[in-house]
């Protein structure tokens, strides 16, 4: 691949992709520049690299590996968050944790922001009775406030992973939906668009070849500020009993079997717990950086 | 405005359709057999059967076409599942529990004032404190007290609502013993306490009982702070923007250049312009306070529909849980009408088309 560099076959596109790649680093150029941007992005990069190399680093099996001589340790030298009933590694499955939790929430964000913004994207290009039955979709969706529809989901369906990661999905559709479209309803009658119906490229390809494309800014956006929605989530939803079951080290089930002995083993429920947080607050300052990177207008001033 | 009005009460007809819809089908997903839950597994298969039939669940879900078939009458079609279960509904009636039997509307409405009151207390909390964090940030733009503030801002959103909770109920309950951090009222108190309205402070105050009255109070701190704590950090994040775009405005200026105080020109001129957004923030928070319940409620063992919901969902009993999602989806749905309307009255300066 020669990023940046013309493509001789392609005029049009050659010069487009110059002018996209060059964008991109100038994005990068403004997260990593401010303070939150850098902040998040290290928090960021540490959470999900130490979830991509726990198997490597952390070489226990998170869900079986136990010691009954060494049951409820405080945190010390040796158990830095202590150990929990059965002797298990706090650490260690705080750490095995991280790639469930972070895993789910981006899976659930991944297929929310797909199906969302497909829907989105067919509402405001095709308008008419689609868009009207999408609208009166949302509508729906969101008349369930938070995290509720999510439980009803998984009070039917049974609670697991699966369907926990389900459940959160479908409550984020609706925000997909509204952003995609409002944006396209505003590129349809662009002249780049309506070039390209002239030139008569079929509908498939001027929706995603040049409609969707543009309209990619506020997605993304809003995907690395639904992460940390969906991270809490999925751990509300463990924390219920109505996500991940037992012995699965997932970050909500863990705090919410640290919670049964709370005054006897407070660090059980501490760690996970921070665990959340610190990897909420870092897609959340990597959201907002990105926000103002990708749309300066955005900025408050 | 009158037609404004009328057309989005109409608007909510077919939301509210769609509600009945998804709230009817996610009870009818449930794998499992109402008859088998409620007669137990002792029962006979024909006793199942007949309960079933009672019930009405031997009949098609949405549309009985084959009625419609064999008689030949067109109104068959609605002789469905569903169109009983929203025909209980117009007469308000939703359904019993499996296993107690209790009405489920009876039941909801009478504890609907203890969520009512967690919830004023959360947003009590919210605006007392994120107001004022959010125009000391503002006003200290850039500063030390803005960084913290909208640290804080940051963390309210951040945190995990049920851990929040754990630590407070660690803190101020279990190692302090300051502060209660179950139920609505100490045990002793309540022997002679008859509420009124359910609102147990405000009937409290209303009896002249103050000690019932503080206990009332105090059992609401934790709880009021875990479930206020996303709303006031929306409402600091609100305020300092409101604020923000108010402070750059020419009336300030103006305001300023009269020679008026900063406390005045703070007040009386940023202040009320940078309101709106805010209360408007405040009223839609109610919906995510009432879904939030869920949580905070289990956790401090406070007798609301929340907490009631949560055990129906561990119990299984499916009327509960759709009576209890029905609920609170129209009331937020309602609510946020009332908030979109009350536009005009906060903000006169918006015209409806």
């Amino acid at each position: 691949m020669s990023l940046g560099v013309p493509d001789a076959t392609a005029p049009g596109a050659g010069a487009d992709r110059v002018r996209r790649v060059s964008g991109l680093a100038t994005v990068l150029r403004r997260i990593v520049r401010s303070t939150t941007g850098r902040t998040g992005l290290v928090i960021v990069v540490f959470v999900v690299g130490a979830s991509l190399l726990a198997p490597v680093l952390a070489p226990y099996d998170a869900r079986v590996d136990r010691d009954f001589d060494s049951v409820r340790q405080p945190p010390s030298l040796e158990h830095p968050f202590g150990t929990d009933e059965l002797g298990r590694d706090t650490l260690t499955r705080v750490w095995h944790g991280g790639r469930i939790s972070l895993r789910v929430g981006l899976v659930a964000v991944g297929l929310a922001a797909s199906v969302g913004s497909l829907l989105g994207l067919m509402a405001g290009y095709f308008g008419g009775r689609f868009d009207l039955a999408v609208g009166w979709l949302v509508d729906i969706l969101l008349a369930f406030p938070g995290i509720l529809l999510a439980i009803a989901i998984v009070a039917t369906l049974g609670p697991n992973l699966t369907n926990a990661l389900l459940a959160i999905s479908i409550t984020q559709v609706p925000i997909y939906v509204r952003i995609t479209r409002s944006v396209v309803l505003g590129l349809r009658e662009s002249e780049y668009v309506q070039a390209a119906r002239a030139l008569g490229s079929r509908t498939p390809r001027v929706m995603f070849g040049h409609v969707l494309p543009n309209s990619l800014s506020p997605i993304v956006v809003q995907v690395t500020l639904s992460v940390g929605v969906a991270i809490l989530d999925v751990a509300a939803l463990g924390f219920l009993g109505l996500g991940a079951q037992p012995p699965i080290p997932e970050w909500g089930l863990l705090i919410r079997e640290g919670y049964r002995q709370a005054s006897r083993a407070p660090w059980l429920s501490l760690f996970p717990g921070l665990a959340i947080f610190v990897s909420v607050v870092g897609f959340n300052l990597l959201g907002d950086a990105i926000r103002d990177a990708l749309d300066p207008r955005l900025r408050r001033a | 405005m009158t037609t404004y009005a009328a057309k989005r009460v109409l608007s909510l007809l077919p939301v509210l359709l769609g509600i009945s819809v998804l709230v009817f089908t996610i009870a009818r997903v449930v794998p499992a057999d109402p008859a088998l839950l409620m007669l137990g597994e002792r029962a006979t298969p024909e006793a199942r059967a007949e309960l079933r039939q009672q019930m009405g669940l031997d009949q098609p879900l949405f549309f009985n076409v084959a009625a419609v078939r064999e008689s030949a009458n067109p109104l068959a079609l609605f002789d469905s599942q569903y169109f009983a279960f929203v025909g209980a509904l117009l007469r308000g009636d939703l359904g019993r529990s499996y296993f107690t039997r209790s009405d489920v509307l009876d039941s909801l409405l009478q504890r609907f004032p203890a969520t009512i009151e967690l919830t004023l207390a959360a947003m009590t909390f919210a605006v007392l404190l994120g107001v004022p964090a959010g125009v000391l940030a503002a006003l200290r733009r850039g500063r030390t007290a803005d960084t913290v503030v909208l640290f804080v801002a940051l963390s309210g959103v951040s945190l995990p609502v049920f851990w929040l909770a754990i630590i407070l109920i660690n803190l101020f309950a279990v190692n302090l013993g300051w502060l209660p951090s179950t139920g609505r009222l100490d045990l002793i108190l309540s022997l002679d306490f008859e509420p009124v309205t359910g609102l147990y402070v405000f009937d409290a105050l209303l009896q002249g009982k103050p000690r019932v009255a503080l206990s009332a109070l105090e059992h609401l701190v934790l709880p009021g702070i875990t479930l206020g704590t996303i709303p006031m950090a929306v409402v600091v994040r609100m305020t300092r923007s409101a604020m923000l775009e108010a402070l750059g405005q020419d009336y300030v200026r103006t305001a300023e250049a009269k020679g008026l105080g900063a406390r005045r020109v703070v007040s009386k001129h940023a202040l009320r312009n940078a309101l709106p957004p805010v209360v408007t923030v405040v009223g839609l928070s109610f919906g995510s306070l009432l879904s939030g319940a869920i949580l905070t409620e289990t956790m401090f063992a406070w007798p609301g529909i929340g907490r009631w919901v949560y055990d129906a969902i561990n119990a299984r009993d499916y009327p509960i849980v759709q009576g209890g999602v029905l609920l609170v989806a129209v009331v937020f749905v309602v609510v946020n009408l009332l908030v979109d309307l009350s536009y005009a009255v906060i903000d006169p300066r918006i015209q409806y088309s």
